[in-house]
């Protein structure tokens, strides 16, 4: 249904995920999971590839990025920084750390450094409570974080 | 017909099985509200208006979703249903803007009728607006997000009735919106304009470009010779604009408001359908007979389909008919051989056409072909609706005008030109003629019944004269697929084509329920507007193209003979590749 790529930009190993994934139920999400995965986000390029492997409307697939909070459609900063903002992560201060973050990096939510090294995003519960308030860089979790430890985080990327 | 028996508040009821509870209520005479139920669609209960009650239960059901079942006993109306519904209207209104003296939908909304008739009287909860500009990127159809109750219904007509995937449902709760992917604009979208979802919209939030004022400017320039064209399909919906029945037949007053509305000559669109036949036709029959140029031929007429077949089947440019839609010849026939007839200079010719459709606002600027008479050949388009508003702010008492006659010499018809705006319509109308070029007779009985009727795909054969043509007729643009996929299962393996020709129309039953007619179109209102057509055509003295005293006048004083140069250089066009995506 979608345009024809004359090239396809996706690795081996995310096209033979596709190929596997390809006649089963659930196959979009998990498909555009592997994207992400490989990409940090879903590009447009990367939307219509999927539209031209699984024959899929393109509104279909912007319908499932749109609807669920983990797809991104732009690409994040190098370092993309979540903070948690779910009930307990909240009460414990972490809109301060967005606060906080966002004046040190000059960004809002949802927004990406000028350099691109870092972006920022506000996140549902990370799943460790017990440690609020939580933020974390990539795969690294910081938990019982204050306000003064931003900046040391922060350099640590840097 | 297997039936079930049962209740809407205590009247016994029989009604066929597997219907919903909607349709056994107007059985029992009760009309239950809906908003995002509409009968072309399949329902999916998003509004919540339809709930009902059913006796010694404590749920409440969705009519809309909810099937009859034997014993069944409903309550449709009490005060406590009253109330849920009027608490449900509140809750959209709260997400709504109310300038409804300044909406496209005033008078026609069906938020509004609600609102009117719960008597919404204040605002009890906090409003919440969506502060989105408007899509105005199509010249035919304005996209308000601002307006839209996300009932979905232009999601499911754009989706599953025209397969065209251009508008989708984007975000989630609060933030959703009804838009093409990626943020983009309709307009480089998958869109085709066809405009079923404006013509589906309970509200403001999708309807036609309104440009009567171009019009109104255009008559009123007295250097400007206003030229007119009215559709087939116009003359059997209008009326019900001025509350007459669907598919009343209102031609002569059309003919005579245009008149009072300042216009110069009025002329029908009807006589180039006559000519499409001439030219599409003669072209069928060169396929067939010389084998030159790709079988199936495929209709081309309906503008939406173009711009599918471009975006979605390019492979098929090949067996499109090149012949223009009837609008378009006629736009060129009145810049160049109307206009030397009548001594008029083309370039003060403002040429309007009256149509049932919005992909006709875009039709006329497609490309260069759309200049065939050196100037835009139609200037401008109105959709049936316009046409109905410019009527009565122009003060016109439509029903109580004298019939009038169309002005030579383009706007005589035959009977098959005007069921042009139908299903099967096109099809038997170059059946009729292509009988004749065939054949050198013309048909005994011309009302060819193998090409009627509203299924989605239509089959059928034709003998004529010992030649058996495979015909095939689709409508509703979900429905080409499986047509044109055995085309091309057959060209990949080398087979015979399956058919000879092929009708595709964009909208269920045809330009009578295009994109820009009336609104609160459902299939009975259809079938009145098709049974119309065939009346028109039936009261017509002349009924196959080739038989029109005019069509004869304008191949012997101006065009010589179908397919002939001059014929070529205005009646006929080309096609092209088109992205799904622009960008």
């Amino acid at each position: 249904m979608s345009a024809k790529k004359k090239e396809n930009m996706f690795s081996r190993e995310l096209i033979s995920f596709i190929e596997k994934w390809r006649n089963k139920p659930g196959n979009l999400i998990m498909i555009l999971h592997q994207v992400q995965e490989e990409f940090g986000y879903v590009s447009r390029e990367a939307a219509d590839q999927v539209a031209y492997m699984l024959d899929i409307p393109l509104a279909k697939i912007y319908g499932v990025l749109s609807f669920y909070h983990f797809f991104k459609t732009t690409k994040p900063g190098d370092h993309n920084i979540q903070v948690c903002l779910g009930t307990a992560c909240y009460l414990k201060g972490g809109d301060m750390l967005v606060e906080e973050l966002g004046s040190l990096l000059g960004i809002g939510l949802n927004e990406v450094t000028e350099d691109g090294r870092f972006s920022l995003e506000g996140v549902r519960c990370v799943g460790c409570c017990g440690l609020a308030p939580v933020l974390t860089v990539g795969k690294e979790v910081f938990g019982k974080v204050t306000k003064d430890q931003l900046p040391g985080i922060i350099s640590k990327f840097s | 017909m297997n039936t079930v028996h049962m209740k809407i508040n205590g009247k016994p009821v029989e009604i066929e099985a597997g219907s919903n509870i909607l349709a056994a209520a107007k059985k029992a005479n009760v009309n239950i509200p809906t908003l995002c139920y509409h009968p072309d669609l399949p329902a999916w209960a998003a509004c919540g208006l339809c709930v009902v009650k059913q006796e010694n239960s404590p749920k409440l059901l969705r009519a809309c979703a909810a099937p009859v079942q034997e014993n069944l006993s409903i309550i449709t109306h009490d005060a406590e249903l009253y109330q849920i519904r009027k608490t449900v209207i509140e809750m959209i209104l709260s997400t709504h803007p109310n300038d409804c003296l300044m909406c496209a939908r005033n008078g026609t909304c069906e938020l509004q009728r609600f609102a009117a008739e719960f008597g919404v009287r204040e605002q009890p909860y906090e409003v919440r607006l969506v502060d989105l500009p408007k899509d105005t990127s199509t010249t035919s159809i304005v996209l308000d997000p601002s307006k839209c109750i996300k009932c979905g219904r232009c999601v499911q007509v754009c989706q599953d009735m025209q397969g065209v995937f251009a508008l989708e449902f984007i975000g989630r709760g609060d933030h959703t919106v009804v838009s093409p992917a990626a943020d983009l604009p309709l307009n480089d979208s998958p869109c085709i304009k066809c405009g079923q979802c404006s013509a589906h919209c309970p509200v403001g939030a999708i309807y036609e470009k309104d440009e009567i004022g171009d019009f109104v400017r255009a008559v009123s320039n007295p250097e400007l010779h206003v030229v007119t064209q009215i559709a087939p399909a116009v003359r059997v919906a209008l009326g019900e604009s001025f509350n007459l029945p669907a598919g009343t037949i209102t031609t002569g007053k059309i003919y005579s408001a245009l008149r009072r509305l300042g216009v110069a000559k009025v002329f029908d669109t009807n006589f180039s359908a006559d000519l499409t036949i001439m030219e599409e036709g003669s072209e069928l029959v060169k396929r067939l007979t010389t084998g030159k140029g790709a079988i199936p031929q495929i209709t081309s007429c309906c503008p939406a389909w173009t711009d599918y077949m471009e975006k979605y089947y390019p492979d098929m440019i090949p067996n499109f008919s090149t012949a223009k839609s009837p609008m378009m010849m006629q736009g060129a026939i009145t810049k160049t051989y109307y206009a030397e007839k009548a001594n008029v200079d083309p370039a003060t010719i403002y040429s309007v056409a009256i149509m049932p459709c919005t992909a006709k606002k875009y039709e006329i600027g497609r490309d260069d072909n759309m200049h065939a008479s050196g100037f835009k050949d139609v200037d401008l388009v109105l959709t049936t609706r316009e046409f109905a508003r410019l009527i009565k702010a122009s003060g016109i008492d439509f029903l109580t005008l004298e019939d009038e006659k169309a002005d030579s010499p383009i706007g005589e018809y035959a009977g098959a030109g005007t069921i042009f705006g139908n299903t099967g319509g096109v099809m038997e109308a170059a059946l009729r003629t292509a009988y004749n070029l065939m054949t050198g007779e013309d048909l005994k009985n011309v009302e060819i019944d193998a090409v009627r009727g509203m299924e989605g795909v239509r089959t059928g054969e034709v003998d004529i004269k010992g030649t058996t043509l495979k015909v095939a007729v689709a409508h509703g643009m979900a429905n080409v697929s499986t047509l044109l996929e055995e085309v091309r299962e057959a060209k990949a393996n080398g087979d015979e084509p399956p058919y000879h020709f092929i009708e595709v129309m964009a909208c269920r039953g045809g330009c009578v329920s295009g994109g820009g007619q009336p609104y609160a179109t459902t299939d009975e209102v259809r079938a009145q507007r098709i049974a119309g057509l065939y009346t028109d055509d039936e009261q017509s003295e002349v009924r196959c193209s080739h038989q029109n005293p005019e069509i004869k006048q304008i191949y012997a004083d101006y065009l010589g003979a179908p397919l002939s140069e001059k014929s070529h250089h205005l009646l006929h066009t080309t096609y092209t590749e088109r992205p799904l995506y622009k960008h």
